[in-house]
Order: structure tokens, then C-alpha cells, then sequence
């Protein structure tokens, strides 16, 4: 496949971005245009249930959800070697079938000792 | 040039029936929720309520925008804008019939797990934006969800492209309807039922909508958002859930074909229109997601995250060793 023809297959991808970009900004442009603004100190202030709010939200928060995300980066790798995998598999023959329960295999000894690790666990006993 | 005018014709026609759906997907919504619980629903704008979604529309035009004083205000002005945009991006690559494509491009699959990923971070930036305590955690929370979510997702996609050995959705519905059974929902049911349960997950719809758990998180990362921004968000989720039930009528329900079989024993089907078969298995997806929604209670976050983890990831991997296993086998 040519550059050429490589281009013209992602046009209407590019244009698609753009027309709902569009539409987004202009609805909001139209929006402004025509909606009142009254802003005064107490209503821009962040919502919290009726207490003022004393600082910013900006600080540290549970490690789990960091945890979350690293193992997501694992998992997510993972899938992502599978998919070419998948594609090719008829080709390969039987090897790949070995090849990708052996990987799955190592996969699911780390899956199992991030379980093991409590990852998972959110409740606090 | 005359391809370019015919790519925006295209692009227009699918924007409008697509836009056009999910505003009434709204009103169908509160009517079939109203309809559960012995009400009925909008009744008073226009005959049985037909314009309430019109009369929505207009209504949040002329609302005031509110941007928090302590919040960072660009990203704050531009995370709904870039959720929109990641979303209708996966419009390119539906085939809606056997030649009415936007992009046919040959790793469509690929595409919308990437923009799928790529949404998550419009979530992550409404969340931080706001410098709320509410919107900070449910954006913390609904990225963790949508993010563990994909996994299981990606893993039921991965048999389906195994069976179909391609990625372009246009050539997996083809695959599909080559085979014995015709869809791959009933040889991949593993598959399928964890593909429909992160396609809820997915889109943060009920019994996983933790943005909605009032009682909580107030309204989680859209805490601090109001009018046409908040629109531009309740527009995406929309959009998305049409892509999950078209990824769903697609990947595992045939997409515009019927089963052979079926064509054997009612010959006459044959001649109904694709796009019409399309358009039911993607009705049949949303009344679906309206129906758990009026029917589950919702989860709470450890046990969201569990059913994710625990369950739908092995369950994932399981169903693809044996989708792999029984190609191997060559049936």
C-alpha cells in the first residue's frame, strides 16, 4: 500500500475530529453568546457541602489507585501483544498455541502474586 | 475533491443519525424507567412527551456556565471537549452496512481500544481540573474503573479477533457469518457475557455508574461542571454507549448479517436490508443497557473493582485458551 493511499484511508478520520471538534466549540460559542453570567464569589466556590473549602484538592491520595494504574500498564501490554498474536495464528500452527499459553502462563503467576499482594483489596481488615 | 465532498456528506449523514438517536435514547430512556417503576414518564412536552429532549436541548443553552475560581481553568474548559472528540472518533471505523463505512481501515478494533484509552484522560483532567475533593475522587475512581475494565474488554475482543483473524470489523462480521453458528456470541458465550459486562463498566453506566452514587460522591468528576460543558459530557456517554452496542452487534451478533441457518429455514429473510438487522441488534444493546439500569442496584467501588480483577479478567483469559484451543482443533 502506498503513502498515498495510506493518507486517503485516515482522511475521514482527521475529518471526523475536526467536525466534532466543531461542533463541541461552536455549541459552546453559541451557548455563551446567549446564557447569563452572574458570577459573584460564593458560587465559584468548589462544592462541598456547605462547608467553605479551607485548601487545595491537589495532595496525596491512596496508593491503591496508583497501583491500579501499574498493573493496568502490565495487563494492557499484555493484550496488546496478543492482538498480533491473534491475527497471525493460523499461519503459525500449533507452535503458537504452545507459544501464547506459556506466556499466559508467566502472566498469570505475576497476576497471581499481585492477588497474593492484596492489590485487590480495598476493604480494610 | 468530489471524494472529500462525499467523506463530509458521509461524516454529516452519520453525525446526524447518530446525534439524532442519542437524543432520543434520553427520552426512551426516562420513559422505559417510568414504565419500571409504574410512571409515565415525560408527558408533557408535546404528544406523550416526543420533545422533551428538544425542550432539554434548548433549556441547558440558556444556562449559566459556572467555572470554579480555584480551578485550572483551561484544562478545566477543554476535558469535555476532548471526551467528545475521543468518542465520535470511533464512529469512523463502524461499518453501519456491508459498504457504508466512514474509514475502512484494516485495524479498526485497534482504533477504538486506543481512543477508548485516550478518553479516559478527559476524565482524569475533569477530575483534577475542578480542585473539588468530589470531583477528584470520582475522577480518580472512574478512570481506575475504566481502566480496569479494559482489560476484560480488550481480552473478549481478543478472542473474537482469533476466530475472525483480522481486525478490520467489516472482515470479522464476514468471518462471522462464514462459520456454523453465524454469530460469535454463542461458540465465544465466555466472551460475550464478559464483553457486555465491561461494555456497561465501560461507558459508567448502571449497576457501575459510581459517578451517579449521590450519596457518595455527589456527582464524581462532574461534580463542578454545569450547562453546555456538562451536556458535552452526558453526549459523549451517550455516543459511547452506541459504540459499545455497536461493537457488540458487531463483533458478536453478526452486524448486518443474519445466520445462515436461519436463512435456511426462513428463506424470505434474506431480503430485509442490513443496515435493518444492524439497527435492531443495536436497539435490542441499548434497551439492554436501560433495562439493568431500571432493574440492578449499583455496585460499591472494592466490589466493582473485584468483579473486575477476580472475575471477568480470568474469565477473559479462560475464553480465549479455548477459543484458541478449538481453532487449533480446526472446528
Amino acid at each position: 500500500m502506498g503513502q498515498d493511499a495510506l493518507t486517503q484511508r485516515y482522511l475521514p478520520v482527521l475529518i471526523v475530529i475536526i467536525i466534532s471538534f466543531i461542533i463541541g466549540f461552536s455549541m459552546l460559542l453559541i451557548s455563551r453568546l446567549i446564557r447569563p453570567k452572574r458570577p459573584y464569589t460564593l458560587k465559584l466556590t468548589p462544592y462541598e457541602c456547605g462547608i467553605p473549602s479551607t485548601e487545595d484538592t491537589w495532595e496525596r491520595f491512596n496508593v491503591k489507585f496508583y497501583i491500579v494504574a501499574l498493573v493496568f500498564v502490565i495487563f494492557d501490554v499484555e493484550i496488546i501483544f496478543l492482538y498480533p498474536w491473534a491475527l497471525v495464528y493460523k499461519k503459525i500452527g500449533f507452535y503458537a498455541l504452545l507459544e501464547m499459553y506459556l506466556f499466559i502462563f508467566i502472566l498469570l503467576i505475576g497476576y497471581f502474586y499481585a492477588i497474593g499482594k492484596k492489590v485487590f483489596n480495598w476493604s480494610k481488615e | 475533491m468530489i471524494e472529500l465532498i462525499i467523506i463530509f456528506i458521509k461524516t454529516a449523514v452519520v453525525f446526524g443519525v447518530v446525534l439524532a438517536h442519542v437524543a432520543y435514547t434520553t427520552y426512551a430512556e426516562r420513559k422505559i424507567i417510568g414504565r419500571a417503576q409504574a410512571r409515565m414518564g415525560p408527558m408533557e412536552v408535546g404528544p406523550y412527551g416526543l420533545l422533551q429532549p428538544i425542550a432539554d436541548f434548548i433549556k441547558i443553552f440558556f444556562k449559566e456556565d459556572i467555572v470554579p475560581m480555584n480551578a485550572e481553568k483551561v484544562l478545566f474548559q477543554i476535558a469535555p471537549l476532548i471526551v467528545l472528540v475521543f468518542t465520535m472518533i470511533n464512529l469512523t471505523v463502524i461499518p453501519f452496512d456491508r459498504n457504508f463505512i466512514l474509514a475502512d481501515l484494516n485495524i479498526g478494533l485497534l482504533f477504538i481500544l486506543a481512543s477508548a484509552s485516550v478518553a479516559v484522560y478527559g476524565i482524569i483532567l475533569a477530575g483534577w481540573s475542578s480542585n473539588s475533593r468530589y470531583s477528584f475522587l470520582g475522577g480518580l475512581r472512574s478512570a481506575s474503573q475504566v481502566l480496569s475494565y479494559e482489560i476484560a474488554l480488550g481480552l473478549s475482543l481478543a478472542g473474537v479477533v482469533l476466530s475472525a483473524g483480522s481486525l478490520n470489523l467489516r472482515e470479522i462480521v464476514i468471518a462471522q457469518h462464514n462459520t456454523v453458528f453465524g454469530v460469535y456470541a454463542i461458540p465465544q458465550i465466555i466472551g460475550f457475557i464478559v464483553f457486555v459486562i465491561s461494555a456497561f463498566a465501560e461507558t459508567n453506566r448502571a449497576p457501575f455508574d459510581l459517578p451517579e452514587a449521590e450519596t457518595e460522591l455527589v456527582a464524581g468528576y462532574l461534580t463542578e461542571y454545569s450547562a453546555f460543558r456538562y451536556a458535552l459530557f452526558f453526549l459523549a456517554e451517550y455516543v459511547a454507549m452506541y459504540i459499545m452496542a455497536f461493537l457488540c452487534a458487531l463483533c458478536f451478533l453478526g452486524g448486518w448479517t443474519i445466520p445462515k441457518f436461519i436463512i435456511d429455514i426462513l428463506p424470505f429473510l434474506e431480503k430485509v436490508p442490513g443496515i435493518l438487522w444492524f439497527a435492531i441488534k443495536v436497539y435490542a444493546f441499548i434497551f439492554l443497557y436501560i433495562w439493568v439500569r431500571a432493574t440492578l442496584p449499583r455496585y460499591r467501588f472494592d466490589q466493582l473493582l473485584n468483579i473486575g480483577w477476580k472475575v471477568l479478567i480470568p474469565a477473559g483469559i479462560v475464553n480465549l485458551l479455548i477459543v484458541a484451543f478449538i481453532k487449533r482443533l480446526g472446528l
